[in-house]
């Protein structure tokens, strides 16, 4: 109760900042310097899977819709015309239509047309001449039949089946639209955009530069003159930065509980905000080999976990519990508190639920003077290392005996991918708060990203049921029965959800941190420096 | 003479020779490629795109041939492109050089600069108050880790001075220049100096004892001209060897105070491209540390000649 009203407490703070800062007349000019965790791969949004990549490029790039970037809840009713003017699902809801504006123009002076669009997607679809190096988000477009354009403003998005989803999906930040004429290689040195800022330069391990956009076509806007993000990968050197000064904003979502205290002690003028970012921590389970194709034993194991304990020492108490989709109240898709408490392991007892687990260990043959011995595998980065030896501690309890086994990150999914693990640390990032990626992309049959091979035919066909469902709360019972489905099957046990903090100077306006997505804020197109 | 400098630069070039094959065979044994690392990163495996991307890159030729290319190319000049920037590895490597070279040359300045004087005052009065002085100083030196030294140094400049000497690529004054480069180089140059320090103390001890010296004091020469000129110029081989190892391991060693200073030389962008996988920088950053070794290496070997007329190369 008392986490729920220091979050209610906290919101309310955000939205008093927000509409204080809101309230005054905004200014033009200024440089918006952030300092960058690291040197992105790339400059190509649609070939990244990290926030490393959208956020300093997610400025260059318009989507057709867009998520409105001052509500921290991204759903469906905060979705916002971008390069669309309108859009419109037909009567079968299998086809969902964007009237484009017509004022739009590349930042190298070439025209915005609905071709750019069925272009983008269709690169996106695998249908295209051109084709990304890679192309992670492939799934997300694999109900859509076919972009068709209708004249040079009117670009339709046709489906094999009714799919509410896809409109989110497209207001990710995950979702630029890419022009024809620049090839994908060139859009990952020097992108070209329609969006508020233009390209200047990239210098790996060393600087991102963006300029204002003059001919932007939402008039008046970019309030800033440019953004320059300074990579700085020790995150001691990059908060000392951005405590004296040299940087406006932290780069967001990057600092931890802890690193938080210190950031307050030492600049208390500092405006900072805690969200969750819809980053879930889980086990992935080899269920294919012994020991954990014993259903006890994983059972056992799904029992044995504190999620609180967890929470305490790594989050001081701020993280949450939940199941696959982010926990309430930022999550839109949650279960209910005592629809999850009825789940095997997410009773309040530990004590209780590993008694329960050291009887499923001895069914299995295990016991005080059996111990089973297995090795914990997970990425070499704190964010994974660190749970991975409190699991090692937890699991001790129930007769299994844990080496931690640190791999290198390239080694990292290869092995996954080849089975050769038995239990494994791992971290889940959703872009978009919305079961039809989380679901298909994790948990389908076949999936690239479903590690575990996870496949319950029964439980698909209740995914396909719940993405085709339009209407709202039936929708959400239908996510719940899965959701509850899935923690019971063990199919990937959820430890936590983490939540981490952003910080900016109080001359900086207009930002806003999502809460339920660390992929879709970042257009920046009205933030402005009142100093 | 003459010969002897033939010889040491055939054996130069064998030397590096080994290296290129050394290190283009260990980077493909470590597991994992670029294509893997993009993959990761992608979060899924698919064998047709991967295959695909190694084919593009070169990466499917057998080992012999991707050998053959990249030392091609280097002898004409070419250092192919960053598997990741896409851009070409010249363009990469090239700007980051100055930057390193200049921090690793103040350091060794500041090493030199304080680490002799202060090797041979503690040597003269060995046993006083001020040579135990110098004697922590010196073993703190060697004792601190570097990272530490400089987060130290950015604490005290944020809290004392509300800012901070992390690098900035247009500085605006000269002072900022000079900051961004002389703080970190005084970082890593303590522990530098400190090494010289003890070096040049236990050489110019193990010198003061020898009877030249004795008779030079005989002969009533002074303190200053006993102990600078003649016992520090035969002092200072075993320096000169330490300062040469400093150098070569100063290039591309730096990779601690380039994090902490945020300092975009050469030794954090190895690491970068080690973790990237990006083959064509770090083949190509490793041949240039490792030519900067050998040459430094023969340098200081010319040197011995030049400053002690007693040793002759034998031909």
């Amino acid at each position: 109760m008392r986490s729920v009203q220091a979050l209610a407490v906290a919101v309310l703070s955000v939205l008093a900042i927000s509409d204080v800062s809101r309230a005054a007349e905004p200014k033009s000019g200024g440089i918006f310097r952030i300092y960058h965790r690291d040197s992105p791969g790339s400059a190509s949004i649609h070939e990244g899977a990290t926030y490393s990549v959208n956020i300093p490029f997610m400025p260059i790039f318009n989507n057709l819709v867009i998520f409105d970037q001052h509500i921290a809840q991204n759903s469906v009713s905060t979705i916002r015309p971008e390069l669309a003017e309108s859009w419109a699902w037909s009567g079968d809801n299998k086809t969902l239509t964007f009237k484009l504006r017509k004022d739009v123009k590349w930042h190298d002076g070439k025209p915005f047309t609905s071709a750019d669009v069925k272009c983008t997607f269709d690169m996106l679809m695998g249908k295209s001449q051109q084709k990304f190096r890679q192309n992670p988000r492939k799934s997300w477009y694999d109900q859509v039949e076919e972009v068709t354009t209708n004249g040079d403003d009117e670009a339709s998005f046709k489906l094999k089946r009714p799919q509410p989803a896809l409109l989110s999906l497209l207001a990710s930040g995950y979702s630029p639209v890419y022009p024809c004429h620049v090839s994908p290689a060139e859009m990952r040195t020097k992108p070209i955009g329609t969006g508020p800022f233009k390209f200047v330069e990239f210098k790996a391990n060393e600087s991102i530069k963006l300029t204002k956009n003059p001919d932007y076509f939402k008039k008046g806007l970019p309030y800033l003159d440019g953004i320059e993000f300074t990579i700085i990968p020790n995150r001691s050197t990059a908060i000392l930065g951005f405590v004296s000064g040299k940087f406006d904003m932290t780069f967001p979502t990057e600092v931890s509980i802890p690193l938080l205290k210190d950031v307050k002690s030492q600049d208390p003028t500092a405006v900072c905000v805690v969200e969750p970012n819809n980053v879930s921590t889980n086990i992935i389970i080899n269920s294919t080999a012994p020991p954990f194709n014993n259903l006890d034993i994983r059972r056992a194991l799904a029992l044995a976990l504190d999620r609180k304990a967890f929470i305490q020492i790594m989050f001081e108490g701020q993280g949450d519990i939940g199941g696959t989709m982010e926990p309430a109240p930022d999550g839109l898709w949650a279960m209910p508190k005592d629809m999850l408490e009825s789940i095997p392991g997410y009773g309040p007892d530990v004590e209780k639920n590993r008694e329960e687990a050291r009887k499923l260990m001895q069914k299995a043959g295990y016991g005080p003077d059996k111990h089973l011995q297995i090795k914990v595998s997970t990425r070499n980065i704190a964010v994974y290392r660190d749970p991975a030896i409190i699991l090692i501690d937890q699991i001790k309890s129930i007769y299994i005996d844990a080496e931690l086994d640190v791999v290198d990150t390239a080694q990292w999914f290869p092995k996954i991918a080849r089975k050769d693990y038995s239990l494994g640390l791992n971290l889940t990032g959703n872009a978009v708060d919305e079961p039809d990626q989380s679901f298909y992309e994790n948990y389908a049959c076949g999936s690239e990203r479903n590690y575990t091979n996870y496949c319950n035919k029964d439980i698909e066909k209740l995914f396909d049921q719940q993405s085709e469902e339009t209407d709202l709360d039936k929708r959400k019972k239908l996510v719940w029965e899965i959701d509850k489905k899935l923690q019971e099957d063990v199919a990937r046990p959820i430890i936590f959800h983490a939540r981490t903090a952003t910080c900016w100077k109080p001359y900086v306006k207009n930002v806003t941190i999502m809460s339920n997505s660390s992929y879709n804020g970042y257009r920046y197109e009205d933030v402005w420096l009142d100093k | 003479m003459f010969a002897y400098i033939v010889r040491r630069l055939f054996l130069m070039l064998v030397t590096l020779f080994g290296i290129s094959v050394i290190i283009f065979v260990l980077l493909r044994v470590v597991p994992g490629n670029i294509v893997d690392i993009l993959f990761d990163a992608a979060g899924f495996v698919d064998p047709a795109d991967k295959a695909n991307l190694e084919r593009e890159l070169g990466l499917s030729q057998p080992i012999v041939i991707q050998y053959l290319h990249w030392i091609g190319g280097l002898l004409h000049g070419d250092l192919g492109y960053s598997y990741v920037s896409e851009k070409p590895a010249l363009e990469e490597i090239l700007p980051r050089i100055p930057i390193t070279a200049r921090l690793a040359g103040l350091a060794l300045l500041f090493s030199a600069s304080i680490g002799i004087p202060l090797g041979v005052i503690s040597a003269v009065h060995q046993g006083s108050k001020l040579d135990y002085a110098l004697r922590v100083v010196s073993l703190s030196g060697l004792s601190l880790p570097s990272f530490w030294l400089g987060l130290l140094i950015l604490m005290a400049s944020v809290s004392l001075f509300g800012s901070m000497p992390i690098f900035n690529p247009n500085p605006k004054t000269w002072l900022e220049a000079l900051t961004i480069y002389a703080v970190p180089a005084m970082a890593v140059g303590f522990r530098s100096a400190a090494l010289t320090m003890r070096i040049t103390r236990s050489s110019m001890l193990e010198i003061l004892r020898q009877d030249y010296i004795r008779t030079a004091r005989a002969k009533g020469a002074s303190e200053a001209s006993v102990n600078y000129h003649h016992a520090l110029k035969n002092a200072v081989l075993p320096v000169i060897t330490v300062i040469g190892i400093e150098a070569a391991f100063l290039i591309g060693g730096l990779i601690v105070t380039e994090t902490v200073f945020n300092i975009p030389g050469i030794a954090r962008f190895l690491v970068e491209a080690l973790r990237w996988r990006d083959y064509p920088i770090v083949q190509n950053l490793v041949m240039f540390i490792a030519v900067v070794v050998v040459v430094v290496n023969f340098i200081v070997d010319m040197l011995y000649a030049a400053i002690d007329p007693r040793i002759r190369f034998g031909d």
